[in-house]
């Protein structure tokens, strides 16, 4: 919980939202010992994902009220396995609110140092070195030469 | 108006510097006219572009949103939508739209000029592909298209540079295609393949949709912007058009404006030309009604603002076993023409065109992952979304967007931008016809797909955040009763008045416009210089 209070001055959500996105945030990616890979609720990335809302934080703080109202209550007070139901029941009723909460956790989370990494990509912005990508084999365009002329004439 | 600060007189006044405003602008410079072009927006900065940056996917929600109405920049003004399945996608600013367009560069057909005597559907343009051939090979130079030449779907037409690369997307798709039988070809792209005219080579960034750092794509701030700037062209940015004026004779005497300080000016001219795009030149010549034009200027038919069409667009996507190119390359490979002409087997009149595209960057796979059904949340996310990423390929479908007059453009009577001018309110819904276009499409998508050896395939139809072609809103024609310009672009109504944009489409054929937008604004400036003595008669 350390990062919620380490993080409140650089964020705009009250601590109750920032409680509340923390809880949805580990559910919906956690970390996996296997792949060696953090979950979206981990320090770096959650503090990222309090400064990045940008023009979705009205949007986020409405989807966040929403859940607090479903749930009732603190939705960290909730045992596990009722979060996930809480969580699966906002995912179906407001899908679309739901969506911001997906978009703002992703968009930090894919653009973490250890999970570029992890998928095989540099840690750098695609300029200016760019990328290579094969010029792939022109022949298989034969047929379409073979069959010939398919617009339509107009006269 | 009576308070503006007069400035000094013009012989041109073009309003917007996007894909048409730059090609008039250039070619009217060996005219040695004072021209000038008045830009609501900046000169885009290429180090600020999202690809110059880590944080490059996430700066597309941002700043690079292709939606005004999220971006709400200075530049930007505000769209009602409300009413519109599509919603509109613009870039505001020198280049106007070719800024984030992908560069897809497709021409309109012969038959696309020709549909009312072909199948009885809408109207017939006043010109035809002929007409427009000349000007089509010439903005291909300007702007340096990449192509391959022979095509079958097309007359002949030269290339220019060689074309952007096939990849393992384009291979896996091309040779679906070719299993099934269907046309497909390598895209025309506006996107330079090598040095080309001061344009450095594509390095496949994949993010042409955002602006291209590397200044490869063809977007009018880097093509015939510095061309018409080194001629003596005056582009005055961050200048915001409320309204044209008139005089008593029904000429346009020149335009209102709000320069960078707010100061409301007026810019005098002995022509104007409209170039501020399917949505923005409705709204201004709607805003410039006066006692003389009460329902807008050069709007005596009435249809300023009307048939607005789009191209619906329906997605449809799948994923592979093995890895494709991903997030690297211009995302847009090759189109296929199988079903763009009429076929009255199929349901529908007219046809579309695909547009098959490459993989996504993380943050997109797990967005549209999500969404999908195809990414949990949990335990299970990780494993998938290595099913996922670069491991997708799909298509969209450009469907041939029929006019109907109640699909429009209007001013919003509350909603008003930073200046004070009234917003567009777009009411839009999709036609019949295009439905069956659409749900065709999408079922022979999921057939070359699974052709392909695809799984996991999704769709989504339409495609709501795809309103980037703006088209229809002051067509071209000879009936002054049926149009709003003249088959060489000048308002029927008001003689020193022209427009150039995609407002002036009659149909909209089901490919990318902004070929097709440039090369009219070739000819519309060629034609005034060739009726220079006697323009306004
Ligand atoms: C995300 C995206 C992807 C696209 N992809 C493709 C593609 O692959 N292929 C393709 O063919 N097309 C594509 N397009 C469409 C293409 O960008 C447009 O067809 C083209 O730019 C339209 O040209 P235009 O001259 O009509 O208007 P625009 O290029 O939109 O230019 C209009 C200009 O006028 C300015 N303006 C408007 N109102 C005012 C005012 N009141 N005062 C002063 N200035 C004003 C605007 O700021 C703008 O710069 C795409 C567009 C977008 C947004
Ligand atoms: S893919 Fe090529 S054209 Fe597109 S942004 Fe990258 S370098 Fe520019």
């Amino acid at each position: 919980m350390n990062v919620l209070s380490q993080s409140a001055g650089s964020s705009e959500l009250s601590g109750l939202e920032q409680e509340t996105l923390f809880c949805v945030v580990s559910h919906m990616i956690p970390s996996s010992e296997e792949l060696g890979l953090p979950g979206a609720a981990d320090p770096k990335i959650f503090a990222d994902i309090l400064r990045s809302a940008g023009r979705d934080l009205p949007a986020l703080r409405r989807a966040l009220h929403v859940l607090n109202e479903m749930a009732r209550q603190r939705i960290d007070a909730l045992p596990p396995a009722e979060q996930t139901a809480l969580l699966n029941n906002l995912r179906s009723v407001h899908p679309d609110l739901a969506g911001v909460l997906e978009a703002v956790t992703v968009r930090c989370y894919y653009r973490d140092d250890r999970v570029m990494t992890s998928l095989g990509m540099e840690r750098r912005p695609p300029f200016p070195i760019g990328f290579d990508v094969p010029q792939g084999d022109w022949s298989l365009l034969e047929p379409v030469r073979l069959r010939g002329k398919i617009y339509r004439d107009v006269n | 108006m009576l308070n503006a600060m007069r400035n000094e007189p013009v012989d041109v006044l073009i309003i917007g510097a996007g894909a048409s405003g730059a090609a008039v602008a250039w070619s009217l410079a060996d005219t040695k006219m004072r021209i000038l072009c008045l830009e609501q927006g900046d000169w885009p900065r290429s180090s600020d572009f999202p690809s110059a940056s880590r944080n490059w996917e996430a700066q597309q929600s941002e700043d690079y949103s292709i939606s005004p109405n999220r971006r709400g920049l200075a530049a930007d003004y505000p769209i009602n939508e409300d009413d519109s399945p599509i919603k509109i996608a613009n870039y505001n600013g020198v280049g106007g739209g070719t800024v984030f367009y992908a560069g897809h560069f497709p021409r309109l057909h012969p038959s696309d000029f020709r549909v009312r005597s072909l199948d009885g559907v809408a109207d017939d343009w006043p010109i035809d592909y002929q007409t427009l051939e000349p000007f089509y090979a010439l903005n291909d130079r300007m702007m340096g298209i990449a192509s391959l030449g022979g095509d079958p779907a097309y007359p002949p037409k030269e290339a220019v540079m060689p074309p952007i690369p096939l990849g393992r997307t384009g291979e896996k798709l091309g040779k679906a295609m070719n299993d099934l039988g269907w046309h497909w070809w390598p895209s025309d792209s506006a996107i330079a393949t090598q040095e080309y005219q001061g344009r450095a080579p594509c390095i496949n960034l994949g993010l042409c949709g955002a602006g291209c750092a590397q200044g490869a794509k063809a977007s009018t701030d880097v093509t015939y912007w510095p061309e018409a700037v080194r001629a003596r062209v005056e582009l005055r940015t961050r200048c915001r058009v409320s309204r044209i004026e008139t005089n008593d004779d029904g000429m346009a005497t020149g335009a209102c404006y709000f320069d960078p300080d707010g100061q409301e000016r007026f810019q005098p001219a002995e022509i104007v030309i409209m170039a501020c795009n399917g949505i923005g030149t409705p709204r201004i010549l709607l805003n410039s009604a006066s006692e003389r034009f009460p329902n807008g200027l050069a709007n005596s038919s009435g249809l300023v603002g009307k048939n607005l069409m789009f191209h619906p667009y329906a997605q449809i996507r799948g994923h592979f076993d093995e890895p494709l190119d991903g997030y690297r390359g211009p995302p847009i490979c090759i189109w296929s023409m199988e079903f763009y002409e009429t076929d009255e087997k199929r349901g529908f009149k007219r046809g579309y065109s695909y547009q098959f595209s490459r993989g996504l960057g993380p943050v997109r796979t797990a967005i549209n992952g999500m969404a999908d059904g195809l990414l949990p949340w949990g335990e299970a996310h990780h494993t998938a979304f290595r099913r996922l990423f670069c491991r997708s390929a799909g298509m969209v479908s450009v469907c041939e967007d029929l006019p109907e007059e109640i699909n429009r453009v209007t001013l919003d009577p509350r909603m008003k931008d930073s200046n004070g001018v009234p917003a567009p309110k777009i009411t839009y819904r999709i036609g019949e016809n295009t439905q069956r276009m659409l749900e065709h499409s999408v079922a022979r998508g999921i057939e070359i797909l699974k052709t392909a050896g695809a799984r996991d395939i999704t769709h989504r139809s339409p495609l709501p955040y795809a309103g980037w072609h703006l088209m229809g809103t002051a067509r071209m024609g000879k009936d002054p009763r049926r149009s709003v310009v003249n088959e060489w672009g000048r308002a029927h109504d008001v003689k020193n008045l022209f427009i150039v944009d995609g407002s002036i489409f009659v149909t909209s054929g089901g490919v990318n416009p902004t070929a097709t937008i440039q090369a009219a604004a070739l000819y519309i400036a060629d034609q005034i210089k060739t009726r220079i003595y006697d323009l306004f008669e």
